[in-house]
């Protein structure tokens, strides 16, 4: 009993010491997977201006990467909210092409694009939402379900529009145009938009019950449905999430190239430089911890390695080669988070 | 003194023909207490937390709480009623904070579902003194996978006092833990009664729980076979108790011996 009244009146001497600790080693060490992306990035982009000082010093080349980046920017932040949920999504580039084929055929029968966006945006919620369904309600595995719809959705589009391109020309400099990927003096437009999903999904993960749902889910999915989250349904909201996301970024890539090609460009490398901005950005692959801003940066990285490569004067296959480097290197800095 | 806050009168359950418990009288107070639970492996020690929480239905028997006569127990009921089942530290989820952890599924939450963090940790900080939850390297926002066997113990002891649980249900809470990292959680236990929760838990080393326990109850095939206070027994004693009913046993067991052959 002694013993006991003695540890109570130590635990009165330091009633402070509980508080929720601030200050700027607590804060490297809380953020130190969205910063450690953040120094690469930061590394990368000096190599770059002293290798090339008058490109990488000039406004063009960000011009450049500021039109395509924000397609990148605005799927892998949804994105991440699958990985962290334990799940994976591959079907949202073939999302992109059936989401702009919605849009750019109903734009070309002369509906207000506006309007064709949000049947867009529905279009790609749909099928979000079944890629939900599929693997949390009927219970696939989320990498082979959503690899059947991606190739589902290629066949569909490509089969439904006999691999005939529409042009969007005569979208341009229309105030649809303007408000999506026009400029602002000389900056694009996409780019603030990329800024705002990067608001939305900071709030949602950061600030949001939903996202703390989704990293509990992640986390522990067992006693996360002993406690009472609705685990089906948080996962599923994350893939309508990405839905959604990847709608809106088939139409600014639409609006951008200002064409819908059904067949053209090269979808699985796209699909990969989204998972690799996640990965890079510091979300491990298994589930329950992720970052926002990291996705952000890892987008940033991926765009510049890309553009840089060539820039620099290296043919342009090395740039798989880099994203390879760099993605290799991510993976092996999450096992040293891992292991602290 | 106040009615019992939970009864449970001739309470019967078999397994098939395997009788896991056979009339049991079990009750625990009004004002909080803390019982533990003690017996051989087979006595009937997680049977009867089961059926207090709700997880196994009984065969036979009534469950009364506050006096009154509950029908068909569930987990549901059980919860409703203010018992918490602390599912030891395998229900936490390890790469989150504390407080996220305490929160689990009925967060705090302002407009549109936003959440309010800082009241989460004011509450998780608050919680985790009232459990004596005493480390100068952590805090509500500290990463649970940082801590020790005991304090996740503590964590998810915590969690069930926010709910102002009446009664929490411990399954062999320090099986896996070192001597220090025990007696933190006995601590921790110790706290919540003094913040108004009683415990029952299942324990295997009777050294370990008398100092923490108000009441100790001595299963044995499915039967309470004793029942006594700390202010009428020892340690000492209760060991002798146990080795006395292990060696009914063993009587038993040589009689049936004796008796074949």
């Amino acid at each position: 009993m002694a013993d006991l009244e003695k540890k109570q009146t130590n635990l009165d001497c330091n009633p402070e010491f509980r508080r929720s600790r601030g200050g700027i080693i607590n804060f490297l060490e809380n953020n130190r997977r969205p910063l450690s992306a953040l120094m690469v990035f930061i590394i990368l982009m000096l190599f770059f201006i002293i290798a090339k000082p008058k490109m990488f010093l000039d406004w063009g080349i960000y011009d450049a990467v500021f039109r395509s980046l924000p397609i990148l920017i605005v799927i892998a932040l949804p994105l991440v909210f699958v990985i962290v949920s334990g799940e994976i999504d591959l079907s949202y580039v073939s999302n992109m092409l059936f989401s702009l084929w919605i849009f750019a055929a109903a734009a070309k029968a002369g509906w207000n694009p506006f309007l064709c966006m949000l049947l867009a945006i529905l279009g790609g919620a749909i099928i979000g939402l079944i890629n939900g369904v599929l693997v949390n309600h009927i219970g696939l595995k989320s990498i082979m379900a959503t690899i059947g719809m991606k190739f589902l959705l290629q066949g569909l589009v490509a089969g439904g529009s006999s691999i005939m391109p529409i042009p969007l020309n005569f979208l341009k400099d229309t105030l649809f145009y303007n408000t999506f990927v026009g400029k602002i003096g000389n900056f694009p437009v996409q780019m603030i938009w990329a800024v705002i999903s990067l608001v939305i999904a900071t709030l949602l993960f950061n600030y949001h019950k939903f996202g703390s749902h989704i990293s509990c889910v992640g986390d522990n999915l067992e006693s996360s449905r002993e406690m009472g989250i609705r685990t089906v349904r948080v996962k599923t909201l994350a893939f309508l999430y990405v839905g959604i996301a990847s709608a809106f970024a088939g139409v600014l890539s639409g609006l951008i190239y200002l064409s819908f090609e059904p067949v053209s460009g090269s979808p699985d490398e796209l699909m990969l430089a989204v998972l690799a901005s996640v990965f890079i950005g510091g979300t491990p692959t298994a589930g329950g911890v992720g970052t926002i801003f990291g996705a952000f940066i890892g987008a940033c990285t991926i765009r510049f390695i890309q553009t840089g490569v060539i820039e620099i004067g290296l043919s342009g296959f090395w740039t798989q080669f880099f994203n390879g480097l760099i993605i290799l290197i991510a993976l092996i800095s999450h096992k040293f988070h891992k292991s602290r | 003194m106040k009615t019992k806050f939970l009864e449970l009168k001739n309470v019967s359950k078999s397994f098939g023909k395997v009788n896991a418990l056979e009339r049991v009288n079990f009750y625990i107070k009004g004002e909080p207490e803390i019982v533990s639970l003690i017996g051989d492996n087979g006595a009937g020690k997680s049977t009867l937390i089961k059926i207090i929480s709700g997880i196994h239905t009984l065969n036979y028997g009534e469950i009364y709480i506050n006096s009154k006569k509950m029908k068909n127990w569930s987990v549901i009921k059980s919860r409703a009623s203010g018992i918490e089942t602390v599912y030891q530290d395998r229900a936490l989820a390890f790469q989150q904070t504390i407080a996220r952890n305490i929160f689990m599924g009925r967060e705090l939450t302002g407009i549109f579902g936003f959440l309010k963090s800082k009241l989460q940790f004011a509450e998780a900080d608050r919680l985790m003194r009232t459990i004596g939850f005493t480390s100068k390297a952590f805090a509500s926002d500290s990463i649970v996978n940082k801590l020790s066997g005991g304090e996740r113990q503590g964590v998810a002891i915590a969690r069930a006092l926010y709910f102002k649980a009446n009664l929490m249900i411990l399954d062999e809470p320090t099986t896996a833990l070192s001597l220090t990292e025990s007696e933190k959680v006995f601590d921790f236990i110790r706290h919540a009664k003094e913040s108004g929760t009683s415990c029952i838990f299942i324990t295997h080393n009777v050294y370990h729980a008398y100092s923490v326990s108000d009441r100790y109850v001595i299963l044995d095939r499915g039967e309470i076979v004793m029942e006594t206070d700390r202010e009428h027994t020892t340690a000492e004693q209760l060991v002798k108790d146990m080795q006395k009913i292990a060696q009914s046993h063993d009587k038993v067991r040589e009689g049936i011996k004796n008796g074949r052959s």
